[in-house]
């Protein structure tokens, strides 16, 4: 994981998931993001960092297009799902969503059973026909998120009376039970402690395996620790994307050295 | 210490014990302790308020839950109840009410006579008065629906006249009945030895919970039958009405309008309605439905569209704040994992806001249980001795409420009445406490679990 130059070759050979080209976000007045492009790839852990306010969720949001529930938000530019623009007039969000699949940074799992949170999601999209095959998709998601031998024997218990950080690990299960390609998180770890923020980060590598993986972060460390790709944002603009061991000891704008180095932040 | 003294913003503070409270210190405790006695003074002015008012209705009005009745044996015979002798009803119902109260004074008067009882100037007539005139139409009700009964002696239970019920609870004295036309102070005294006798006495009057209402004459015979059963259908319809219509539009308001200049106006009206005066409903449902739409006057489907009006508001607004305290990182919860917009909602949000809506609806209905204003408007306030039939058509029959109920008591001549006022007051505020408590225990119950 810490072996960089590794991880930096390994994505040369991996192919786009998504691409974003000149993307711009508008609240109200307020020019929140500019002419952002980047290409996200698959099976790999991009990283979104810059300070506070730069507008690291709103372009993370608009990948699954959850801003469209901010009446004033307004989003252009173009961003391709495997080639297909997720913002053409075609595409119904809640779709999209089912196929990228978000974390939040406060835990969030509905006041419900553990076993209903996770099921959730496969229900409302019929992906089970049976019993049996639901059981199986709580069961492989929650062994998937780490969870699994902590909860097995209280599937029935409510969600919310679970540790900060298992909740994290739920709401990670209960995103990657509907099947997705694409795993957005926002800040993931920021609501959680150390032991807890370390299990997440465990998960976030091997759930690479799987997925294409967007973590926004506000710490260095963790963006060194468990990306490939870093993206640095600063006042709305993407300002450096690249190798994320590259980003981090040999940064190429002056912006993202003063931010790395702690001046800016 | 010194460094600190010494930078800019900072003056020495002087070295005191902290065991000491020093004057600043003193000055803001007793202020504090002025607080404290403000807030308790108005508490106690709050309860004491209420005590005297619990105390004065509960004086005044649990003795309406008791009533005077005589108890004899009496013969009902057959040559003067059924003067052809063919138990033919149509026959039978030619004797009137008049030749059953002559049965019930005759027999009252024999068994007077047999327990020796004295008259002691009492005259036959005036014996017969101490029976209610409720008593003979019940009478001849019961034996024109079961002719077998003629021939043979029954026990006769019936009500008392309303004055002798007062003197049993000391409303009515032998200084009042000296200036009584109803009633004089001889009679008084022979009610005394009835009741020593055990032929007159005071027992628990369900009579009260289902007897509709009674003319001047016959105040110990009026009930609130008809006011509880026109209540019960127009909370009915009340309910049916507004939660739907309620929820609906608090869910759309909130979940789906666009926020914009006709929303918000949407919103300050809505706020509005809740504040309208509620005689203004009244006059607004005289005038729509009753004038325009022509439905029928006193009936309990024209109460309800006109408490409707005023109970939506109060169930939108309600049900609005309650989904608005659903947090919004369960609707992104819901979004991310994609459910659409309505499962977002009828899913997760309002089975959360759940328990706000119920407490609101109940709290609606509380209060338009108690209202009486516009109900007096649209004719409710009319007297009505014959229960409303059965639900649907029973909606449309005239009926009254309990709150106008109260109202028309009270403004009865007859002490009695007023009596009779505040029993229904106790009844109205029993199920006012049960549905407030019901709120409570619902809000306790379903206390936010996110
Ligand atoms: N829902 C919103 N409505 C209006 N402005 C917003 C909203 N969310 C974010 N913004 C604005 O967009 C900018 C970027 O915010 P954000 O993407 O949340 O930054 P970051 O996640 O990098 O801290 C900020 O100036 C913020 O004030
Ligand atoms: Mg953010």
């Amino acid at each position: 994981m810490n072996d960089m130059t590794r991880t930096g070759l390994e994505t040369e050979t991996a192919t786009a998931k998504i691409s974003a080209r000149g993307v711009q976000v508008h609240y109200g007045q307020n020019h929140a993001l500019k002419n952002v492009s980047v290409e996200i790839l698959d099976r790999a852990v991009t990283a979104f960092i810059g300070p506070s306010g730069c507008g690291k969720s709103t372009f993370l949001r608009c990948l699954n297009r959850m801003n469209d529930t901010v009446a004033s938000a307004r989003v252009s530019g173009q961003i391709l799902l495997e080639g297909e623009d997720i913002y053409d007039p075609r595409v119904d969000p809640v779709q999209l969503r089912a196929r990228v699949g978000m974390v939040f940074q406060k835990p969030n799992p509905f006041p419900k059973s553990i076993y209903d949170n996770v099921a959730y999601g496969p229900k409302i999209h019929g992906l089970t026909r049976n019993k049996a095959e639901l059981d199986a998709i709580v069961e492989a998601s929650l062994r998937k998120a780490a969870l699994w031998g902590e909860v097995k024997d209280r599937l029935d218990a409510p969600g919310t009376g679970l540790s900060g950080g298992q909740q994290q690990r739920l709401c990670i299960a209960r995103a990657i039970a509907t099947g997705p390609e694409v795993l957005l998180m926002d800040e993931p770890c920021s609501a959680l402690d150390p032991i807890a923020t370390a299990q997440v980060e465990e998960l976030i590598d091997e759930l690479r395996a799987s997925f294409s993986v967007v973590i926004v972060t506000h710490s260095m460390q963790q963006a060194a620790r468990v990306s490939q790709k870093t993206a640095f944002f600063h006042l709305g603009h993407l300002v450096e994307y690249g190798d994320t061991g590259d980003i981090f000891t040999n940064p190429k704008d002056p912006r993202t050295e003063a931010y790395i180095t702690g001046r800016i932040g | 210490m010194t460094d600190l003294s010494a930078a800019p913003g900072f003056t020495a503070r002087p070295k005191s014990s902290i065991l000491t409270a020093s004057a600043e210190m003193k000055r803001r405790n007793a202020a504090e302790a002025r607080f404290k006695a403000y807030g308790m003074i108005a508490v106690a002015i709050a309860l004491a308020t209420l005590a005297i008012m619990l105390f004065t209705i509960l004086r005044d009005g649990v003795s309406a839950f008791h009533q005077a009745r005589l108890t004899f044996p009496m013969e009902l015979s057959a040559e003067v109840l059924d003067p052809k002798g063919n138990r033919n009803r149509e026959e039978m119902s030619k004797v009137t009410t008049v030749g059953y109260q002559k049965v019930l004074s005759k027999a009252l008067l024999a068994e007077l006579d047999r327990q020796g009882i004295a008259q002691e100037g009492v005259s036959d007539k005036e014996i017969g008065e101490l029976i209610s005139k409720d008593a003979a139409g019940e009478l001849r009700a019961r034996v024109l629906a079961d002719p077998a009964l003629l021939g043979t002696t029954i026990t006769a239970n019936v009500l008392a006249t309303g004055r002798i019920d007062g003197f049993l609870k000391g409303r009515v004295t032998l200084e009042t009945a000296e200036r009584d036309s109803n009633i004089s102070p001889d009679q008084l005294r022979l009610a005394e030895k009835l009741r020593d006798a055990g032929l007159l006495r005071s027992s628990w009057n369900w009579d009260f919970f289902t007897n509709a209402d009674a003319s001047d004459q016959r105040p110990e015979a009026a009930g609130l039958g008809v006011a509880l059963l026109g209540s019960a259908y127009m909370m009915l319809l009340v309910l049916v009405m507004c939660v739907p219509v309620g929820v609906a539009a608090s869910i759309y308001l909130e979940e789906f309008a666009p926020k914009n200049r006709w929303t918000d106006a949407i919103e300050v009206n809505i706020s509005n309605l809740a504040a309208v005066p509620s005689i203004v409903f009244g006059i607004l449902g005289l005038a729509i439905f009753i004038n325009f739409a022509g439905l029928p006057q006193s009936s309990s489907l024209v109460g309800a569209l006109v408490i409707s009006l005023m109970t939506l508001p109060t169930i939108i607004i309600a049900t609005r704040a309650s989904i608005r305290a659903v947090p919004p990182s369960i609707r992104d919860a819901a979004l991310g994992v994609g459910a659409s917009k309505m499962q977002t909602v009828f899913h997760h949000v309002l089975p959360l806001a759940m328990p706000g809506i119920l407490t609101g609806t109940i709290l609606g209905l509380a209060s338009a249980l108690g209202e009486t204003a516009p109900l007096l408007l649209i004719g409710m306030v009319a007297f009505v001795d014959n229960y409303p039939s059965a639900p649907p058509e029973g909606f449309l029959d005239p009926a009254t409420a309990l709150p106008v109920q109260v109202y028309s008591w009270a403004s009865r001549a007859d002490p009695a009445f007023i009596e009779r006022s505040n029993g229904a007051i106790i009844v109205l505020l029993v199920f006012l406490v049960i549905m407030n408590v019901g709120a409570i225990l619902l809000r306790r119950r379903f206390e936010r679990r996110w």
